[in-house]
């Protein structure tokens, strides 16, 4: 249903490659010397510092670059010039480029895959480690999983996946310390996964993190004022995310606004099922108030392309007349001049629906018909 | 396993058979005391709170406060827990209730980081104590008691065990349970975070074997594989009461959490097709819209007449 969304990750924050690398350097994780800038200019100063030949990767928070020519070599000064502006230019998976990582090239001999995510069915951390690494985790094959605790990887058990996946010599010892730095490092942050892939060996038998990926948990973020210079967000989700509101962006004209995840979800499958396309899930949280309702339209008058507004709240204790005073106020201060469609249930509701008589949101006693009426006033 | 009916409701011959006492944690902040007060009312005997640097005060003239739970408890009795406390505060007061003998944890903060939780689980585990949530509305047997924050109206006494991830959602299916004539046995939110004190397997053990109950509705969301398992088990157990499930999120793009931390599809793992596909394995229909819900719920209990 939806190509293009903005990127709202709710209570996770994917780093980018070279921010998950600088934390594999701070835990002394093996790497090649690599520089990250924004613009060729710096670009032109780090190509010189760093010395050719190198790589230049994209920066994005999605998987796939390689495939759509986000990494390139470049041998020489005109190649940079080159190919520079083009990687730059890239957008992969609807994400545009956030920055570019310039980065030595090694001899790889062979690509091993190793990863530790707090697996939440089995509730501890996992390790997922393979001798064919390379490619996407799905496609990894001869996979070794250890389910580790939720505390450091001791050296024995890392010793064990290290045999497990046939390692020997000075890559086995390699192995052993990586995995044990890694662990360290997911579990100081908190991180929901850690990943390394490839994981490569080089011709000397050390290892070397070529690629990295690193998701950390959103809901930990008071104790970890470090990675607050990680995080990204739009003006919109950071509003969104400062009301306590969950938002993603979709590419209908319908917003469709409730209380409640479960409720919004349920409501979005409505409307689809009617022909109806949403522009936007949007959670004001478990109650609605005059203020968090009057947020969300503000919320929803910048997004554009949205022609209509469906609202779904459920309110049990909520009284409806305090949120149709949060409608009558976003017309009046000229927020919004959309129509609303809307199914309140709560107290006062008869009271809500004469508050609105004379206004251009209707207020139905079923969210099928006011459904209904927000997909045929969209299609009019 | 502790029962929870056990622990909700008591025996016949319990001296507080039917008004077994709960303490609340977090009692004076602005939405504990909310909900204490709603609980009251609602017939709910909360005895105690808990506020740090609080003790030895009355909250609303009448229930004594105390510093720590384990002063609560040994003032009460109570093995019931409710617990308001920012998120951030959830592992150290989670971890203090279940030391101090609480046996049924009802964890309403959302947004407690993943590793708390696991944490405080283990513990649990070890103290074979219940924890429901975090990020849950909470528990309730209707007209007898509430432990949460679920609006009254729409529930009602009966005979069907309503399983739920959302907790609006679980109000609106309540909500046309009631009005189809369906009252519910006992209502368990399960929480929208992606590691649940109770999984909806665990609220299935703690239900299946009620004498009195005549059906059960589950509603479940996209994200995770809890309601795989659970008709795999349902499947398994050879449970043959009238069973509908609901589950919201078919129209929502992948990748992509939706509202709820446990919301979000990868790949095929937790899609709505995943789920309503075993749902339909385990002969459990799968309502599309909460309206659907009591016409499936009564069709199924046509069938097994």
């Amino acid at each position: 249903m939806v190509n293009k969304c903005h990127k709202f990750y709710g209570n996770e924050m994917r780093l980018l490659e070279f921010q998950a690398k600088e934390l594999f350097r701070e835990y002394g994780i093996n790497l090649l010397p690599g520089v990250s800038c924004t613009n060729i200019e710096d670009g032109r100063e780090r190509a010189k510092e760093l010395g050719y030949p190198f790589v230049i990767k994209i920066q994005v928070p999605v998987g796939g670059r390689g495939k759509a020519g986000g990494i390139q070599s470049c041998k020489n000064e005109d190649e940079f010039e080159l190919k520079f502006p083009q990687v730059m230019g890239l957008t992969i998976k609807g994400e545009n480029a956030r920055a570019i990582l310039l980065e030595k090239m090694a001899d790889i001999k062979k690509e091993l895959y190793l990863s530790l995510f707090l697996n939440r069915s089995k509730r501890c951390y996992t390790v997922i480690a393979s001798s064919e690494g390379g490619v996407e985790i799905e496609s990894v094959k001869n996979q070794v999983i250890r389910e580790v605790g939720l505390g450091d990887v001791p050296t024995n058990v890392a010793q064990e996946i290290s045999v497990a996946i046939g390692l020997d010599g000075k890559t086995a010892d390699d192995f052993v310390d990586i995995l044990v730095k890694l662990s360290k490092l997911t579990i100081e942050k908190e991180a929901e996964l850690a990943e390394i892939n490839p994981l490569a060996i080089v011709s000397d038998g050390s290892l070397i993190a070529l690629d990295g990926k690193f998701v950390t948990d959103d809901n930990s973020n008071f104790r970890h004022d470090e990675l607050q210079k990680y995080q990204e967000k739009s003006d919109i989700e950071e509003r969104a995310e400062k009301s306590g509101f969950s938002l993603v962006e979709l590419d209908g004209d319908i917003a469709v606004v409730g209380n409640g995840a479960g409720l919004v979800m349920s409501t979005l499958d409505m409307l689809s099922d009617n022909g109806g396309k949403p522009a936007c899930f949007l959670d004001v949280g478990g109650g609605a108030t005059t203020e968090s309702v009057y947020e969300a339209l503000t919320l929803i008058s910048r997004m554009g392309r949205v022609k209509r507004i469906l609202v779904n709240l459920y309110g049990g204790i909520v009284k409806t007349t305090v949120v149709a005073e949060a409608f009558l106020k976003a017309y009046d201060d000229g927020v919004i001049d959309l129509p609303v469609f809307s199914r309140l249930k709560g107290t006062e509701s008869e009271k809500a629906k004469a508050m609105l008589k004379d206004s251009r949101t209707k207020i139905y006693d079923s969210v099928e018909d006011a459904i209904n009426a927000a997909v045929m006033g969209a299609k009019n | 396993m502790t029962d929870v009916f056990e622990l909700l409701k008591g025996r016949p011959e319990d001296n507080d058979y039917g008004k077994k006492p709960v303490i609340i944690q977090g009692i004076t902040g602005a939405y504990g005391s909310l909900h204490t007060r709603n609980m009251i009312q609602y017939g709910t005997n909360i005895v105690a709170g808990v506020t740090p640097g609080k003790g030895g005060q009355k909250f609303d003239d009448v229930i004594p406060i105390f510093n720590t739970v384990q002063e609560a408890v040994d003032a009460t009795g109570a093995k019931i827990s409710a617990m308001f406390v920012p998120a951030k505060f959830f592992l150290g007061a989670a971890k203090e209730a279940l030391e101090a003998g609480v046996k049924l944890l009802v964890a309403i903060p959302e947004h407690v980081p993943v590793r708390d939780t696991m944490e405080v689980l283990n513990l649990a585990r070890q103290k074979d104590a219940i924890v429901i949530g975090p990020n849950t509305p909470g528990i309730m047997i209707p007209e007898l008691i509430k432990v949460g924050i679920m609006p009254p109206s729409p529930f009602k006494a009966g005979k069907i065990a309503l399983l739920s991830k959302s907790g609006t959602l679980l109000y609106e299916i309540a909500d046309a349970l009631t009005s189809a004539g369906f009252g519910q046995i006992i209502t368990i939110g399960i929480g929208g975070d992606p590691i649940n004190g109770t999984r909806l397997i665990d609220a299935f053990d703690m239900v299946k074997d009620i004498p009195d109950m005549d059906g059960l509705v589950v509603v479940g969301e996209i994200g995770g594989d809890s309601e795989e398992i659970l008709a795999q088990r349902i499947i398994d157990s050879g449970f043959k009461k009238p069973t509908v499930a609901y589950i919201a999120g078919r129209a929502a793009p992948k990748e992509k959490r939706m509202g709820h931390a446990g919301a979000i599809v990868m790949g095929n793992y937790g899609s709505a097709e995943s789920k309503v596909s075993m749902f339909n394995k385990a002969n459990i229909p799968v309502a599309k819209r909460p309206a659907e819900v009591p016409v499936l719920l009564a069709g199924k209990m046509v069938k097994s007449d």
